[in-house]
């Protein structure tokens, strides 16, 4: 072959033709694996919200176990027994809120005529209603995000966070089952007003035991994800608290 | 070697040992840090290694000649890319818990200096098969090496290999535990990476006097 693959112009071409190509291959291949990829996102959703429920096949005392895939659909089924969503005040019946993108939501919230979509999910684990709320806010590097299970007092029955890019060993360890099961029985609410929940550091309670101290024990080098941990607890539940007020009612 | 001539044959077995990519080239060595704590992830970084630079070896190779000699670099990079971006769609689709545990450590094969090193050295000038075979045992010798150091860094930092309890239980005080034995926590951690990889230079370059270089 005789191509002066020295040439301006063959370079442009080659370059072009390398392009499209490349192109047209991810987009196929995007196309072909996007429903198996969409199904993964909603049955990991799924699980965490069950996880948050304490809907888990944990055994060992460290594990962090979901429901596993074949008896997945069925659990979400059993246990999630209304889903909705609030939507400036109203609440909004819908069977599949637990799509909805609270990251697009919080988007569209910026314009301060549009009022966020709130999806809630309401469940019902050994004779007692759950609600289970999702989260969202930035720890150190990237989003962190979970789900806070609470009974209708606000005092929190369970909860999954998990994280897109935190320090492994340090920020990451918010994932750890024994950071997350310090939250149990701790209350969002103090004397019946909204407080929130602390991560902090030096409260004199290591072990979590005092639950009415809307605190729990910080992690030993992430004060920024605990912070950020905080902080979306503080802002994203607070929204829901008429929700819950309108229940004492 | 009735399937492959010599030279062949050296071309996958060479990199295992007496040239390493890891421990005689000393390169890939930011993701074998980064993923070894447990052998799971270790395995499928090296399996997803030996696919990228197995198959862009081969298409580098066949591209030889028609790839103009100035944009070299970013045609390897675009096959590099191309090739990661399938990896992690399909892990995607089918392994989605352990693309999320690889999260962005996938990205990085892209930037893996191995995967351009051999692009460059000898898919550009040697013919498919024998690029083939160049990519295959590069990238067995940085998997070989990622297995090694996961097994040790998991059965002493975790106690465990691929998940299964060798020590017995830390928790619940059984096996080795009841006797005081702990998990080394440091094991887990980036650093004792690069202690293990250097104890593994150091075990290889005693026992293989030729490697030690002449100052």
């Amino acid at each position: 072959m005789a191509i002066n693959t020295e040439k301006n112009s063959y370079t442009v071409i080659f370059a072009v033709v390398m392009v499209v190509v490349v192109g047209l291959l991810l987009s196929g291949i995007s196309q072909v694996l996007k429903p198996n990829i969409d199904a993964n996102k909603r049955a990991e959703k799924q699980k965490n919200i069950l996880y948050a429920m304490g809907v888990n096949e944990n055994q060992g005392a460290n594990d962090v176990v979901f429901v596993s895939d074949d008896i997945l659909q069925e659990k979400f089924d059993t246990y999630i027994t209304e889903q909705f969503y609030l939507q400036g005040g109203e609440k909004v019946d819908d069977p599949e809120a637990y799509l909805i993108d609270i990251k697009k939501e919080k988007k569209k919230a910026e314009d301060p005529s549009y009022d966020q979509k709130l999806p809630l999910f309401k469940g019902t684990k050994d004779g007692k209603d759950l609600y289970v709320m999702p989260v969202r806010g930035k720890g150190l590097w990237d989003a962190i995000w979970g789900f806070v299970a609470v009974d209708e007092t606000m005092t929190i029955q369970g909860v999954f966070f998990d994280h897109k890019g935190e320090t492994p060993g340090l920020g990451a360890e918010i994932k750890q089952r024994y950071f997350m099961d310090d939250f149990e029985g701790e209350s969002f609410l103090d004397d019946g007003q909204f407080e929130g929940i602390a991560v902090a550091k030096g409260n004199n309670d290591p072990k979590n035991e005092d639950k009415s101290d809307n605190e729990v024990d910080a992690l030993a080098g992430a004060t920024i994800t605990g912070d950020g941990l905080a902080t979306m607890l503080r802002k994203d539940v607070q929204k829901y608290v008429p929700f819950f007020k309108s229940l004492q009612n | 070697m009735g399937l492959l001539s010599r030279k062949d044959a050296n071309l996958i077995l060479d990199p295992l040992a007496d040239n390493n990519p890891i421990t005689i080239q000393v390169l890939g060595i930011c993701s074998a840090l980064a993923i070894t704590a447990k052998l799971v992830p270790s395995v499928v970084m090296a399996v997803s290694v030996i696919f990228v630079l197995g198959v862009g070896n081969v298409i580098i190779s066949l591209m030889r000649n028609i790839i103009p000699s100035k944009i070299r670099i970013i045609v390897q990079l675009i096959v590099v890319a191309t090739l990661v971006i399938i990896v992690d769609q399909v892990l995607k689709a089918f392994s989605y818990e352990l693309s999320k545990e690889l999260s962005v450590f996938i990205g990085l094969i892209i930037t893996n200096c191995i995967i351009m090193g051999r692009f460059e050295a000898f898919a550009l000038g040697n013919g498919p098969w024998k690029s083939f075979l160049d990519g295959i045992g590069n990238a067995l010798g940085y998997g070989l090496i990622l297995v090694v150091v996961g097994f040790f860094r998991e059965l002493f930092g975790s106690g465990t290999l691929f998940g299964i309890e060798i020590f017995g239980n830390p928790v619940e005080k059984s096996g080795l535990y009841a006797y005081g034995y702990e998990n080394n926590g440091f094991m887990v951690l980036p650093p004792m990476a690069l202690i293990v990889v250097g104890i593994i230079i150091w075990v290889q370059r005693s026992r293989n006097k030729d490697l030690i270089e002449e100052n």
